[in-house]
C-alpha cells in the first residue's frame, strides 16, 4: 500500500513527461482538463445547493426554490431541524453501532486471516471454500430470513441485531490475508524460535504491522455500518431507537414549505461521514481499490 | 516449522523427531481453528443461517410477525411466486434498473479515469469530488434530489428549461421515475467504479507509455491501444460488481418513489418486504428470497468461473 503511495508520486512527475510529449498531447490535455474541472463543479452542485438552501430563510425558499444566494442567511433552520427529529439520538445510535461493527470485525477478521495466511492447519482448503461462498451470498437480500432468525433470538430492536450480521465479513478476511501473506516470514520464524505463541504472535508482531489492512478495513466497515438502510428500518421501529439513515428516509416527501429544514436536517446527515472521508480520504481511496467493495 | 522441544536430548531417535513433528502439526492445526473460530461461529449463524431458515421457512406458510413456523404446505409458495405477475414485473424493474445504470456507470467512470490520468496536477481533487457522494446515506441523497427534482420549482427541472427542454415529471410519471432515479444513482456512485477504474491504470506501467510517445503515439493512439486494452480486467471487474450491486437496488427507489408511481418502478427487494413486511406473509416472501437469490449467485459464480479460468489462461501464458 504504501509503496503504491510512494509510486503515485513518482510517477505523475514521469507521467508528465510521457504524455506531453507533443503539441497535440499538450492540447489534448488541456481539453481533457478542462473537462474535467466542468464535471467536477456539476457534481458539486447538490452538495453547494443543499447547503446553500439550508441556510436561506423560509420564505425567500418559497419565492424562488431554486435560487442559489440569499439577503439573510441564518441559521434557524439548523435549529428547528434539531428540534423536530431525535437527530441527536440518530447520531448516537449510528456512532455506536458503527464502532461496534468496527472493532468486533477488525478482531474476527484479523484473527481468520492470520490463521488462513500464516498457519498451515489441516482444513484450511475448507475454511478458504466456505469464505469464498460467504462472499457471494447477498445479505441485504436476506433481510426476511434474517428478520424470523432475530425475532426467534429476541435481539429484535437491539444493537445486536446490526452489529451481529456484519461481524463476518468475508472481504475483509481476505484483505487481511492477502497483507499477512506479505509479511516477511523471517519475522514470524524468529518469534517462533523465541517459543513466542501463535497468539502473541498475532497480537504483538502481525498486528502492529498489519495497520494499513486494519484501516482499510476500519473505515469501510464504518462507512458501510453507517449508511445501511433496510435492515436498520425493519429492525429498529423506535423513533429514538434509529440510525440516521433511516430517521431521515421519514422526511423525504414531507411538508413543503419546510425546505430549509429538510435540506438542514439532510446536511447533518451528510457531515459525520464527510468529516470521516476527508480525514482519510487516503486509506478510504486505496481500501476502495484493492478491495472493490461495494 | 521447527520447534522448541529440539533443543531437548541429544539422543533423539527417528521415532522421537517424527512424533515432536506430529505434536507441532497438531498444535498448529488446533491453533488455525482456534484463530477462526470467532468468525466461523459469526458465520454460520448470520450468514449462512438466513439462507437456512429462509429455505425452511420457503415450505411453510410462517406469519412474520408471529412466533412459530406455520403449517407446512409444500412447494405451493414456490408455485404461487413463479405464476405471480407482482412479482415478474418486480423481478423485470430490479433488471430495467441494471440496464438503464450498468452501461452509464460502466463506461462513464472510465472516460472520466482516463481523461483524469490526463491531468498531472491536483488529481486527488477529482477523486475527492467524485468519490464524496459515495459515502452519503441514500436518505440524505433522495431528500437533496427530491427537492431538486420538484416539478415546475426545482433545480433539475428549472435546467432543463433552461436549455430548452421540458423535464419529465421525475417524481409523478414512470418514465421520469426511471430517469430521476437513474441519475440519482449515476451522481450517487459514480465515484466508486471511478477509483476502481484510477486503480487499474496506475498499475499499467509507466514505460508503455514512454515507448509510444517515443514512438510518436497520439493520445487518442495511448489510450485505444494501451490504456483501455490493459485495464480489460478492471472493467470485467466493474461490470460485474456493477450488475450485482444494481440488482440489489432497493434504497433509492423504495425512499424516492416508494416504488411508484402505482408500483411500476417497485424492485425485487421492495416486492420482498412489502410481502413480507406489509402483508407478513413470510412464509412466502422467502420463497421469493430463494428465488432472487438462486439469479444472483448464478451470476457470481459466473464471474467467479470467468475470472478463474482468465487466471489460469494468464499463468500459463
Amino acid at each position: 500500500m504504501t509503496t503504491t503511495l510512494a509510486r503515485e508520486g513518482a510517477t505523475s512527475v514521469k507521467r508528465q513527461t510521457s504524455i506531453e510529449s507533443s503539441n497535440g498531447a499538450k492540447i489534448f490535455n488541456r481539453l481533457a482538463a478542462t473537462c474535467m474541472v466542468l464535471f467536477g463543479l456539476i457534481w458539486l452542485v447538490p452538495f453547494v445547493f443543499a447547503l446553500i438552501t439550508s441556510l436561506r430563510p423560509d420564505n425567500e425558499i418559497t419565492a424562488n426554490p431554486s435560487g442559489w444566494w440569499s439577503n439573510h442567511w441564518t441559521l434557524q433552520a439548523y435549529g428547528g431541524a434539531l428540534k423536530d427529529n431525535p437527530i441527536g439520538w440518530w447520531y448516537l445510535n449510528s456512532f455506536i453501532i458503527a464502532t461496534l461493527s468496527v472493532v468486533f470485525t477488525v478482531i474476527v477478521c484479523s484473527m481468520i486471516g492470520f490463521a488462513l495466511a500464516q498457519l498451515k492447519f489441516r482444513g484450511r482448503g475448507v475454511v478458504i471454500a466456505l469464505v469464498l461462498i460467504g462472499l457471494m451470498v447477498p445479505t441485504q437480500a436476506m433481510v426476511l430470513p434474517q428478520f424470523i432468525e432475530f425475532r426467534f433470538i429476541h435481539l429484535l430492536g437491539t444493537y445486536w441485531a446490526l452489529i451481529l450480521p456484519a461481524i463476518a465479513a468475508p472481504i475483509a478476511v481476505f484483505v487481511y490475508d492477502a497483507f499477512m501473506r506479505g509479511l516477511p516470514p523471517q519475522l514470524i520464524e524468529a518469534a517462533r524460535l523465541d517459543g513466542a505463541s501463535w497468539w502473541l504472535i498475532y497480537r504483538h508482531v502481525c498486528m502492529p504491522l498489519c495497520r494499513p489492512a486494519t484501516s482499510a478495513v476500519a473505515i469501510l466497515t464504518f462507512v458501510m455500518s453507517w449508511n445501511a438502510f433496510l435492515w436498520p428500518l425493519l429492525v429498529l421501529t423506535q423513533a429514538k431507537s434509529q440510525t440516521i439513515p433511516v430517521g431521515l428516509s421519514g422526511l423525504v416527501g414531507g411538508s413543503a414549505n419546510q425546505y430549509a429544514e429538510i435540506m438542514a436536517s439532510a446536511v447533518l446527515g451528510i457531515i459525520p461521514l464527510f468529516a470521516v472521508f476527508l480525514i482519510f480520504q487516503r486509506q478510504i481511496v486505496q481500501g476502495v481499490a484493492q478491495t472493490g467493495i461495494k | 516449522m521447527t520447534t522448541r522441544t529440539t533443543a531437548a536430548p541429544i539422543a533423539t531417535t527417528d521415532r522421537q523427531v517424527g512424533a515432536t513433528e506430529r505434536t507441532a502439526a497438531s498444535r498448529i492445526n488446533r491453533a488455525g481453528w482456534l484463530f477462526s473460530a470467532p468468525f466461523l461461529v459469526t458465520y454460520v449463524l448470520f450468514l449462512i443461517g438466513p439462507v437456512i431458515i429462509g429455505l425452511v421457512i420457503s415450505f411453510f406458510n410462517t406469519a412474520t410477525v408471529t412466533p412459530g413456523l406455520g403449517a407446512w404446505v409444500g412447494v405451493s409458495n414456490y408455485a404461487d411466486i413463479l405464476s405471480s405477475s407482482d412479482f415478474w414485473a418486480s423481478m423485470w424493474h430490479s433488471v430495467l434498473f441494471t440496464l438503464l445504470t450498468t452501461p452509464l456507470l460502466v463506461v462513464l467512470p472510465l472516460l472520466f479515469a482516463i481523461l483524469c490520468a490526463r491531468i498531472v496536477r491536483h488529481r486527488w481533487f477529482f477523486r475527492l469530488v467524485f468519490f464524496a457522494p459515495y459515502v452519503v446515506p441514500s436518505s440524505a441523497v433522495c431528500l437533496i434530489f427530491a427537492f431538486m427534482y420538484t416539478p415546475e420549482t426545482g433545480l433539475i427541472t428549472k435546467a432543463f428549461s433552461w436549455v430548452g427542454l421540458t423535464a419529465p415529471n421525475f417524481l409523478g410519471s414512470v418514465s421520469g421515475a426511471w430517469f430521476g432515479v437513474t441519475l440519482l444513482t449515476l451522481w450517487w456512485t459514480f465515484g466508486l467504479n471511478f477509483i476502481l477504474y484510477t486503480a487499474g491504470i496506475q498499475d499499467i506501467s509507466e514505460e508503455v507509455y514512454e515507448a509510444s510517445a517515443i514512438d510518436g503515439a497520439s493520445p487518442w493512439q495511448q489510450i485505444s491501444r494501451i490504456t483501455v486494452p490493459l485495464l480489460r480486467p478492471t472493467i470485467v471487474l466493474v461490470l460485474i460488481l456493477q450488475i450485482l450491486a444494481s440488482l440489489k437496488v432497493f434504497d433509492q427507489i423504495y425512499i424516492l418513489l416508494a416504488g411508484g408511481p402505482g408500483n411500476k418502478t417497485r424492485p425485487v427487494i421492495e416486492y420482498i418486504y412489502d410481502t413480507g413486511f406489509t402483508s407478513y406473509r413470510g412464509g412466502y416472501a422467502a420463497a421469493a428470497t430463494m428465488v432472487y437469490l438462486v439469479v444472483l449467485i448464478v451470476i457470481a459464480a459466473m464471474w467467479i468461473l470467468l475470472t478463474r479460468r482468465s487466471d489460469t489462461a494468464d499463468t500459463k501464458a
